[in-house]
């Protein structure tokens, strides 16, 4: 299930729009890929991430990824759970296991992500 | 590059059980069913079931099996009784590392040898190019006709007791032998790669799914290769390709008490002996970090006092300490508890400290 919803980067990344907020977070898909997450390293409030760039990193018992920022923008808030449940971007993907919520600056940005369609395609699950 | 990985009598199994598959040393293998630290804690806690059927599965009979195994291996094996094992290294002139093994005195002019499903080839070819002219022993490559399965955790003995007619809890660590399972002649042994009390077991291959899913049937969970390698870990048993290999010694890597040097001559002996008597220069050593989000991974580069000192080996988080751990290299003024190190995650530095060896011992092994 891709929520429809939200836009979606190459690198599995999602985003969704709320009032002018982008709220950010990671795909089913790559929560499963990476297996159990037990860190979430992500930039403090008030910290600006640029659109594609790496904004933090996440490692699972295997390996660590980075994460890139699907939108520009200042980070208002990151999730106050993930510090100690950081199991929740694998038990929620698409809502409590949320990471960032960045304040938009252009929502043209927007243009450049894959709709879920797009999403679903790249994934091979079209 | 088409790759053919090689598939175990359980892959149909692991498919059904909704594994993750993924490829490890030429096999199609289960990286995790529903996750690694569940498996992991299953393990520590109760019981858990691995395939392990990728292993190299060596067999050396006849009257001469004692004397080809005695001058190839470091270990001692005239201490080896019928129905004991030990842990061994089959090590090449220079010194260097080839493989660690299991050796299980199995019967009467029989042993079998447990090596790295890596290093299966060179294993079989090793020990086969050890038969002098005309000595009446034979090594026989079984690991095709074999199944095996890895039962550990603190209640498989008694759960594996359950589906057995004979008595295998008086069975003692280390201690082996065969048994009838299922109607199958089986070869089991008080051993595992996880720092639990457990058995491994060798099955015939027609009976490999028969005995997976009995035993899944007592209520045990299929663990992974993902599990096999945090439990490992925790009880700093090496991981062959990454603690050890050619370019490693038994003694730097503290696997001092598995060369018997007085045994009398084994292949790399006179290296040894030397590389014992100056001393090793480096050491594998056990390492905590200090941050929940310094994660150690193998490559990672060690520095001590702003300098490189060594390389991560084997690392990752630990799922019963709650810690990140790991292990590696560094010059042995520095193999010393307590010494403070600094591991190179990628663009930035995290604390650690060197910790006593191992991790974690378990209770089901007295520890």
């Amino acid at each position: 299930m891709i929520p429809e919803d939200r836009k979606y980067t190459r690198e599995h990344e999602w985003v969704k729009v709320e009032n002018g907020v982008a709220v950010v977070g990671i795909t089913d898909y790559a929560q499963r890929e990476l297996g159990d997450v037990v860190f979430v390293n992500l930039p403090a409030a008030g910290t600006r991430v640029k659109q594609f760039e790496r904004f933090g990193e996440i490692e699972s018992v295997k390996a660590v990824s980075d994460l890139y920022a699907p939108v520009s923008g200042e980070v208002i808030e990151v999730n106050p759970r993930l510090g100690s449940e950081p199991e929740l971007v694998n038990r929620s993907p698409y809502e409590e296991g949320w990471m960032l919520r960045v304040r938009l600056e252009d929502p043209a940005e927007l243009d450049n992500l894959l709709t879920a369609e797009e999403y679903r395609q790249h994934i091979g699950e079209g | 590059m088409a790759v053919s990985l090689k598939r175990t009598p359980l892959y149909q199994e692991h498919l059904s059980l909704g594994a993750r598959m993924v490829p490890f040393a030429g096999w199609e293998m289960p990286l995790q069913y529903t996750g690694i630290i569940e498996e992991h804690h299953a393990v520590r806690r109760e019981a858990g079931l691995f395939d392990i059927s990728h292993m190299a599965r060596i067999f050396v009979t006849g009257p001469a099996a004692f004397d080809l195994l005695q001058r190839t291996v470091t270990r001692d094996l005239s201490r080896v009784e019928i129905g004991q094992s030990a842990y061994a290294l089959a090590c090449n002139e220079e010194g260097g590392i080839l493989d660690d093994l299991y050796v299980y005195h199995s019967g009467p002019e029989e042993y079998v040898v447990i090596g790295n499903a890596a290093n299966r080839d060179r294993d079989f070819g090793w020990l086969a190019a050890q038969k002098r002219a005309g000595e009446p022993v034979e090594v026989i490559d079984r690991s095709d006709e074999l199944g095996m399965v890895a039962f550990q955790g603190p209640k498989a003995p008694a759960l594996l007791q359950s589906i057995v007619e004979t008595d295998i809890l008086s069975i003692p660590r280390h201690g082996c032998g065969y048994v009838d399972i299922l109607g199958y002649r089986c070869f089991i042994g008080r051993t595992g790669y996880t720092g639990e009390d457990g058995f491994e077991v060798l099955v015939p291959v027609e009976g490999a799914v028969a005995l997976w899913r009995r035993i899944l049937n007592l209520d045990v969970r299929p663990c992974g290769l993902g599990a096999r390698d945090t439990l490992r870990l925790e009880a700093a048993l090496m991981l062959y390709g990454n603690d050890i290999d050619l370019t490693t010694n038994p003694y730097e890597a503290g696997l001092g008490w598995v060369v018997n040097l007085d045994k009398g001559p084994f292949i790399g002996r006179d290296v040894l002996a030397a590389i014992k008597a100056r001393g090793a220069s480096r050491r594998l050593v056990c390492f905590e970090m200090f941050e929940r989000g310094d994660i150690a991974r193998p490559g990672y580069p060690i520095y001590h006092d702003g300098r490189e000192v060594g390389r991560v080996t084997s690392g990752g988080p630990s799922p019963t300490l709650g810690k990140n751990i790991g292990m590696g290299y560094v010059p042995v003024d520095l193999a010393v508890v307590g010494t403070r190190l600094d591991i190179k995650i990628r663009d930035r530095f995290g604390p650690a400290q060197v910790v006593r060896r191992p991790f974690y011992r378990s209770p089901s092994l007295g520890g």
